[in-house]
């Protein structure tokens, strides 16, 4: 493999982690929180409907943006209503969102625009086009460096610098703050926020709220950065993926940063080589879309150390029983 | 909004007659949907020619799941639809089961066998149509490179690829064929971002026409061609309109004609295997104004020929489901 080829998987792969590292983070703060989100799936692909819809209709990608963000935080609110208020069962409730995204982007979709669940294509400002970063032409020349900045860290749409400038953004809101500290305390004993005072609910619905609007760009990057427009189910499981990754990561953003690159560059490499052959076995494709389910596993058997949720997630707060 | 008033009014018809057999055509769209752009919509187009043409109505249902498949078919024979025809490969078994059970309903499906006294199985020959958009590929391509990206990864595309490969090797012995299917599960139709990120991949290869016979997917590959200045060929319908002057052609799979042909024969039809290939204009490749600057006299000519001898006879193209191996490609 030559030096070019490896700047085209990586630029690959940034492409392709950049919406699990944005939904891997959405989950990392509502699961910090003690909400356990399955519905990831199901905002992301609210969020690339309205995104693109209202780009299409409005031709300008900002406004698409943040309608998708608008319809990300509508679920996350739906979430948040059903198990934080009413104290469900986050995960039925994960499920439900994923149902209702599934039909009702189709549904509005088709409404809106009579094209079988698409939207109409986008052009011109109703997308993110790549973003060329300075100097990235006139440091082309040099070796190394010059390809690398210039093909691999240059040229990508806005999004995927708002995703990986995410990371350190999430690393210290929580880590950092005294809001951050509070938020991982209430995915670990809320009892003990509470006794101190701080609202539990109040918390558990801002990392919803944060939790879906990174869904949103994370869904808008899908429609109008990626690809111009939208098909229905085009999420296409990014969504799991992302959990998957988040559990990988064990709830930890720089983790979460290096994990999300790591299964887009799997899937890079799975796309660019179909059935790699290593001269004594060759390696299927299946086996490649496969590895990050089989990462998962491995870690949650415990290999490499354990992977321990936050100890409230999952459950409802009672204040008092 | 006309076509539901057709409807009511056809059904109010039907209350009317009370339940003398009408015997209106029915069409089942596949899990693609209606409007995908490509197979189904194909359906669609043909099932409105009949009806702007003869003044008819037909009925149609579009399935949101597998387990709907043997329901609307029972469903629509119930109501006395005749004939009642199918878009895709995956209606085989609900339709072999239901069959037997209303001998005197004509049922078409498209794009499988079934072996049953009324059922008419039509079929196409994708690969000679792959073949003729293979070697406009190839005469298309300027670096000898060219791309397929399939679907999921099912004989049936790959029927389309080994075509593809042996129109373009006819041209170019020397070219070379990169194929990739998107995936191995029904979710691989519909991945745009896929679709966009393998065209991607065969481009930095050195691909410079890139064939996608992907469904939804064949979207991301479409557009994604068109960002990257090459070339790429649409599939089922004629999808040149997408991107003008970026799209070389598209192998169009006149599933449209077997519908218009189901219809009109209408309850009377003859039953058994129908072939749809060159020689009977089941397959084509599409040529319109969009793309009309990109096609040569000299590659039109070409492919005609080819179109002509394979029609005739003369030209074999290998059918890579005859034997599941292709002898231009390696999988």
């Amino acid at each position: 493999m030559d030096f070019l080829t490896l700047i085209q998987i990586l630029d690959s792969s940034v492409r392709l982690a950049t919406p699990l590292l944005l939904a891997c983070l959405a989950g990392l703060f509502s699961e910090r929180a003690g909400i356990f989100d399955i519905g990831l799936e199901g905002k992301m692909l609210a969020a690339a409907m309205f995104s693109a819809a209202t780009a299409a209709i409005t031709g300008n990608v900002w406004l698409g943006l943040l309608a998708g963000i608008g319809a990300s935080m509508f679920l996350s609110i739906i979430h948040g209503l059903a198990s934080i208020t009413f104290r469900g069962n986050q995960l039925i409730s994960g499920v439900a969102i994923n149902f209702l995204a599934a039909g009702i982007t189709v549904l509005v979709a088709q409404d809106w625009f009579s094209q079988g669940g698409r939207t109409p294509q986008l052009s011109g400002a109703g997308r993110f086009e790549g973003f060329d970063l300075p100097f990235a032409d006139s440091l082309g020349s040099v070796p190394i460096f010059g390809p690398t900045y210039s093909e691999l860290v240059s040229g990508h749409s806005i999004l995927v610098y708002i995703a990986f400038l995410a990371v350190p953004a999430t690393w210290y809101v929580l880590f950092r703050t005294r809001f951050g500290l509070r938020l991982r305390a209430v995915g670990e004993n809320p009892a003990a926020v509470d006794t101190a005072g701080v609202s539990v609910v109040g918390l558990r619905y801002a990392a919803v709220a944060i939790c879906g609007v990174l869904c949103g760009i994370a869904g808008a990057y899908l429609a109008t950065a990626l690809q111009a427009g939208f098909v229905k189910d085009m999420t296409a499981g990014r969504g799991f993926i992302a959990l998957a990754a988040l559990i990988f990561a064990k709830w930890r953003p720089w983790s979460a940063l290096w994990t999300c690159l790591l299964f887009g560059f799997l899937q890079a490499i799975a796309l660019r080589f179909q059935n790699i052959d290593l001269g004594v076995i060759t390696v299927p494709v299946q086996l490649m879309d496969a590895l990050p389910y089989i990462l998962v596993v491995v870690i949650l058997a415990g290999v490499g150390g354990k992977a321990i949720p936050p100890r409230a997630g999952g459950e409802p707060y009672v204040k008092e029983r | 909004m006309t076509f539901m008033q057709k409807i009511l009014g056809a059904t109010a018809a039907m209350a009317l007659s009370a339940g003398a057999a009408l015997a209106e055509p029915a069409l089942i769209f596949d899990l693609g949907g209606k409007f995908d752009k490509s197979f189904n919509e194909a359906a669609f187009n043909g099932a409105k020619r009949w009806a702007d043409e003869t003044g008819n109505s037909f009925r149609e249902i579009e399935l949101q799941s597998e387990a709907q498949r043997e329901q609307a078919l029972r469903r629509f024979a119930e109501a006395g639809a005749n004939p009642i025809v199918m878009a895709g490969f995956a209606f085989a078994d609900a339709l072999g089961q239901v069959a037997a059970d209303y001998p005197d309903t004509k049922f078409t499906i498209i794009d499988m066998v079934v072996d049953a006294p009324n059922v008419r199985s039509v079929v196409f020959n994708e690969h000679e149509g792959s073949y003729l958009v293979g070697m406009m590929a190839a005469k298309a391509s300027q670096s000898g490179t060219v791309g397929f990206i399939g679907g999921m990864d099912i004989p049936l595309i790959r029927k389309f690829a080994c075509g593809y490969a042996q129109g373009v090797k006819a041209v170019n012995p020397d070219a070379n064929v990169i194929a990739n299917m998107t995936g191995t599960t029904p979710a691989a139709w519909n991945d745009p971002v896929k679709g966009s990120e393998l065209t991607k991949a065969q481009i930095s290869q050195g691909a410079d026409v890139v064939y996608a016979a992907a469904g939804g997917t064949g979207v991301g590959v479409l557009q994604t061609a068109a960002d990257e200045d090459i070339l790429s060929i649409g599939v089922d319908s004629n999808q040149n309109y997408l991107h003008p002057g970026k799209v070389l052609t598209s192998m169009m799979k006149r599933v449209d004609n077997a519908v218009f042909q189901a219809f009109t024969d209408g309850p009377d039809m003859e039953t058994g295997f129908n072939v749809m290939g060159l020689a009977n204009g089941g397959v084509g490749y599409a040529l319109d104004d969009n793309n009309a600057p990109l096609v040569s006299d000299e590659m039109k000519a070409a492919v005609d020929e080819a179109s002509a001898a394979i029609a005739s006879g003369e030209l074999a193209v290998h059918d890579y489901m005859s034997d599941d191996s292709c002898p231009a490609l390696n999988f």
